[in-house]
């Protein structure tokens, strides 16, 4: 007689009972899906009382203004954008502000709240004391305050076009902010980024291939000088195959302002440094309860295997600080984008300011362009705490390995 | 079990409460009676343009455009000082008044279509007759507008100035950026940090703005007008007896200036016999009840703010800081474009 395995029991239905109703059965599920009517009947009701009010004013309501002309000009456009482009254009111009101010934006946040947080631990008595007293300045005081002081701070500084700063007559500074040549691309320039990004592609390989070895074999290899050459040798090869990738146009100053030329606006300036300096203060304290958070048995056992102190902090505390770190710092990334929607404060022209503000007060349609906006900020929260949780599980992965 | 039954129909009541009061229609009450049951009119104004609304060093809001609320007040509440006034940036403007945050918006705003149809709104006359100018620092040696190819703009976001600019520089095909802040301080802030060349608004306002910067007569103000901007109050769509409040109050000012009525003779006056005064100060037929107002409403108007030559004088005109012509605000018997319906 053979024996048969015994069958598992039936989860699916213990879970969907556990779901529905709990221990309280059958009258738990009725409450539950009485519950939920009700819910979706506010919400109808919300919508309808909504749309009532709005006929009844003769508001304008729905999404057709999308395709209407915008007619404004706006300062910083990363795609082309005209006067008679439509709401929907504008819409994407102000996003992508939003997120090119806040990408480097959390870049510098990082780098100097991850120094400020370690040299706030520094043995050196000076650095500890200046990196806690730019902690404890920066952070308890108002952004927006900050926001406006570096804009005037930074426009004090800078002279007028025709006085502007050169570099080399190439570049300029001015209070129209840097402007650079702008590049323009050749036949040679789609070769050429096929050839940067094979390269890097050979690199992360190599590297696969190397930290593999390490841990499988215990052996070193040295990739470095194979890395190098990728990188520098692929692009020369497609240069020196196809021609250059681009040439550039250089700005040239014509009455009033530069033209020509690629330009980072004062605005941009003001707003990132701004955000980067205030949420980098939040950011070192993160850093600083990570790292204090790693026994301090792991420092001197870094230190017994002569490891010297910077080895000891990037190879042991900072990968362990990691997974304490990892879940506020992404609040504070979303913090930093959330608050760049000060910028209407100082005229760069990000989502708040040029569809929240001036799209929104040219049709008055407010509740359909509150609406894109909070769902855009939540959908760029969602992206960017998938990412960070993405990383915090390769984190928590490598560290029980 | 018992227990969560009785908290889940607790919660249920609740929610029954709650849905119940959103799903109530919005009663069509008047805007007067609401007024009148506050016992205060809620005020849209600037955020301190003198001349239009702003507060003076004692704190209280003085302008052409409070001088309407004023006069709103007064033929309601019979008291001039029974307002609420609140001040309004340029791109919260339209969403304070559709949400009834206010009753009416005086708050130098341009008429226009979109503005009267998709926001849901109505103007209820025109204020002031305006347009748009550019101010430049002398020291840039510009003469005219046209000189300003390639130019940055300074401009308030939310404006009808906003457009008028792209529309200026593309239909004179010329080059231009343009850097858009919420407040009119810090646009003009900016402007004077040398960040743009040019800071451009209503002419009225460009005038009114120019006082607070550090040297205003290092700053001229360019020949060309280039939009019309005719500045009026507005109130939303849905109360026809309100917008007829409004628009009849600006309408008493300007007749009473018409008929020669102001604010010291108006009492000498009222006992006069003529049929025509007669009737706009309440002595013959019942024109004030009409509106839903009292009979004596113009002599309310007038003794709290003068008529609208008065106002205008006061405030933006030759007794007042800014020294503006009358230009297309005279009367239209002389020569202006001021020109009110009759009171019969």
């Amino acid at each position: 007689m053979a024996i048969e395995a015994r069958k598992p029991p039936p989860q699916f239905a213990a879970r969907m009972k556990r779901v529905l109703g709990g221990r309280s059965g059958l009258s738990g599920i009725a409450m539950q899906l009485l519950f939920a009517a009700a819910l979706v009947w506010v919400g109808y009701e919300i919508i309808a009382n909504a749309r009532t009010n709005l006929e009844t004013q003769r508001i304008a309501s729905g999404f057709g203004f999308l395709n209407n002309t915008a007619g404004f000009g706006v300062s910083q456009a990363l795609i082309p954008y005209a006067e008679n482009d439509s709401y929907l254009r504008v819409f994407l111009v102000g996003l992508l502000n939003t997120l090119a101010v806040s990408a480097v934006g959390v870049f510098f946040a990082t780098v100097i709240g991850f120094l400020i947080g370690l040299g706030r631990m520094s043995p050196n008595w000076l650095v500890a004391r200046l990196c806690g007293a730019y902690v404890e300045i920066i952070r308890n005081l108002p952004l927006l305050f900050q926001i406006l002081f570096w804009y005037i701070a930074v426009l004090a500084a800078l002279p007028a076009p025709r006085q502007s700063f050169s570099f080399f007559g190439v570049a300029f500074l001015s209070n129209r902010g840097l402007v650079v040549p702008k590049p323009i691309p050749l036949d040679g320039s789609a070769p050429f980024l096929i050839a940067v990004l094979v390269a890097i592609i050979v690199a992360i390989a190599l590297r696969i291939h190397a930290r593999k070895a390490l841990f499988d074999r215990g052996s070193v290899v040295t990739i470095w000088p194979y890395v190098l050459a990728v990188l520098v040798g692929l692009p020369v090869l497609s240069i020196m195959v196809f021609g250059m990738p681009a040439t550039s146009e250089p700005p040239v100053l014509r009455g009033f302002n530069f033209s020509g030329g690629s330009r980072v606006v004062p605005e941009f300036v003001a707003l990132a440094l701004a955000l980067s300096t205030y949420t980098a203060a939040f950011i070192a304290e993160i850093v600083r309860a990570g790292v204090t958070s790693v026994h301090k048995g792991q420092v001197e056992a870094g230190g017994s295997l002569g490891l010297s102190r910077g080895q000891t902090l990037r190879l042991i505390v900072v990968p362990q600080a990691l997974r304490v770190i990892l879940p506020p710092l992404t609040n504070q990334y979303l913090n930093l984008t959330k608050n760049s929607s000060l910028a209407v404060a100082i005229g760069y022209p990000d989502l708040f300011s040029v569809f929240a503000g001036t799209s929104l007060s040219q049709t008055g349609q407010a509740i359909e362009i509150i609406a894109i906006t909070m769902g855009v900020y939540l959908l760029i929260s969602l992206v960017t705490s998938a990412i960070m949780n993405f990383y915090g599980w390769r984190v928590g992965r490598s560290m029980s390995a | 079990m018992k227990r969560s039954a009785l908290a889940a129909s607790m919660f249920m009541t609740v929610l029954l409460a709650a849905g119940s009061a959103a799903a109530q229609a919005p009663k069509a009450t008047s805007t007067l009676d609401v007024v009148k049951n506050r016992g205060m009119l809620s005020c849209g104004v600037s955020q301190g343009l003198p001349g239009f609304s702003a507060p003076d060093d004692k704190g209280n809001w003085t302008g052409i455009d409070v001088d309407i609320c004023r006069a709103i007040a007064a033929a309601i509440l019979n008291d001039p000082t029974k307002v609420r006034f609140v001040p309004l940036s340029a791109k919260d403007r339209f969403t304070s008044l559709q949400s009834s945050d206010i009753d009416v918006l005086s708050r130098n705003t341009t008429w226009t279509l979109s503005r009267d149809t998709s926001v849901g709104l109505n103007f209820t006359g025109i204020t002031y007759y305006d347009g748009q100018g550019f101010l430049v620092a002398k020291a840039k040696n510009v003469n005219s507008a046209l000189e300003l190819s390639n130019a940055t703009v300074c401009v308030q976001t939310g404006t009808t100035n906003e457009q008028n600019v792209a529309d200026y520089f593309k239909a004179n095909k010329m080059k231009y950026e343009i850097v858009a802040f919420s407040s009119a301080d810090e646009t003009l802030k900016t402007y004077e940090s040398g960040r743009c060349d040019v800071f451009t608004s209503d002419v009225s306002q460009i005038v009114a703005e120019r006082t607070k910067l550090a040297q205003p007569d290092a700053h001229a103000i360019l020949p060309e007008v280039i939009s019309k901007e005719p500045l009026g109050p507005l109130v939303r769509h849905g109360d026809d007896q309100w917008f007829d409040i409004v628009k009849w109050t600006l309408f008493a000012m300007l007749n009473a200036e018409e008929l020669g009525i102001t604010q010291k003779n108006v009492d000498e006056m009222a006992k006069s016999d003529k049929p025509e005064l007669k009737r706009v100060f309440g002595t013959d037929g019942n024109l004030g009840e009409q509106l839903g107002l009292t009979k004596d409403w113009v002599i309310r108007i007038v003794k709290a703010v003068g008529n609208y030559g008065e106002t205008f004088d006061r405030n933006v005109g030759e007794n007042s800081k800014l020294k503006i012509a009358r230009g297309w605000n005279k009367l239209y018997t002389q020569g202006g474009l001021q020109y009110a319906p009759p009171i019969r």
